[in-house]
């Protein structure tokens, strides 16, 4: 640790700054239920200690929505953790743990369309909490996996029940993992990325 | 397995590319304080930055640098994200968006456009990404 006088201001550590090659990133998205796992996914496979990036909202800046009441005017603030992985010199992946309510996402332009891919992290003993954050997807056109963290008390389920109970097509892969575990985390951004892969390479046949 | 059932959906048209920015600068109307307080310029066009556009200092901080702006130039001396930008500052994502329109118009840092997705994705750029991770 260096000491530095008080009146400076954090910022990244020396070993967490960037190349100045740096050039471009690009993003992955977390998507997931309340208490999904998204937080600790994000921490195992970062790089650097993991930000947090806040946005704040009023009533009137989440007007479509239905079960948000309308009688509080006060500001609400959104968190969003993330992560970074430098890929090459020139190119830094960054990976952004998302709440799974869609009424927060525009709050982060493009956050969604300009991904990458993303991965909707499921529970099995609460399924249902990541349907909609699914179809959301589906609606978006967003390229997703699904990785099923494995929680010690939670049902296990043959894969081809999950994918009849989430009505996934043949292609989506389905990954057990623990967010916990770095490599477990990393495996299923793999999954991701050989599966947009073989996305890209139907697209350029076609 | 007795799991409650999805329905799969289709993909719909996709959104008017401004359509978040509209919700955003509606948001933005009704709570004008928190722009006076730090935004600068309320009514000015906001640069398009990405969570992950790179932003590198072109200069040190001009002696006329607000202390936001003077902060922010010193964060990124090396290429630093518009989110961790303001993980670091303690700034929402609009204001420090806000912070960096007066600092690009300045000429005081350079923006990084990120890699965004395709419907076609590049698949040299998967391929390195691929190599990137098997390397954790
Ligand atoms: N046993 C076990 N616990 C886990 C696992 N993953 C996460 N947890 C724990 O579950 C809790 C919730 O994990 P988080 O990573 O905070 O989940 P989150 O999706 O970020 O939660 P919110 O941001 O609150 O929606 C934490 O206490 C974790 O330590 C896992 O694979 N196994
Ligand atoms: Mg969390």
């Amino acid at each position: 640790m260096d000491c530095k006088s008080s009146d400076t201001l954090p910022g990244p550590r020396t070993e967490d700054r960037l190349p100045h090659t740096a050039e471009a990133a690009v993003k992955i998205v977390i998507v997931g239920g309340f208490g999904v796992g998204k937080t600790t996914m994000v921490g195992s496979v970062s790089e650097i200690r993991p930000l947090t990036t806040e946005e704040t909202m009023t009533q009137a800046g989440i007007g479509v929505d239905d079960d948000y009441g309308s009688a509080s005017k006060t500001a609400t603030t959104v968190a969003m953790d993330f992560g970074r992985i430098s890929i090459t010199d020139e190119l830094v992946l960054y990976l952004f743990g998302t709440p799974g309510q869609e009424r927060f996402w525009f709050l982060w332009n493009g956050l969604f369309e300009g991904a990458l891919g993303a991965v909707v992290l499921v529970d099995t003993r609460r399924l249902e909490v990541s349907f909609d954050v699914m179809g959301r997807l589906e609606e978006r056109g967003v390229p997703f996996v699904v990785a099923v963290n494995s929680f010690p008390d939670a049902p296990r389920h043959p894969v081809a029940d999950l994918r009849a109970a989430l009505d996934l097509p043949e292609e989506i892969p389905i990954v057990d993992c623990d967010v916990r575990r770095r490599a477990s985390s990393r495996d299923v951004l793999l999954t991701l990325t050989r599966f947009l892969h073989s996305l890209a390479a139907k697209g350029a046949l076609a | 397995m007795t799991a409650p059932q999805r329905r799969r959906r289709t993909s719909r048209q996709p959104d008017p590319p401004d359509a978040g920015e509209a919700a955003r600068k509606e948001g933005e109307t009704q709570n004008p304080e928190r722009l006076f307080v730090i935004g600068g310029d309320a009514d000015g066009e906001r640069a398009a930055l990405d969570l992950v556009t790179l932003i590198v200092a072109r200069a040190d901080p001009p002696a006329s640098a607000t202390p936001e702006q003077a902060a922010l130039l010193r964060l990124c001396a090396a290429p630093l994200s518009v989110a961790e930008l303001s993980a670091y500052l303690r700034l929402p994502f609009s204001v420090v968006t806000a912070l960096l329109t007066d600092l690009l118009a300045a000429g005081l840092v350079q923006a990084r456009a990120p890699i965004v997705r395709q419907t076609v994705a590049d698949r040299n750029l998967l391929e390195a990404v691929m190599h990137g991770l098997q390397k954790l």
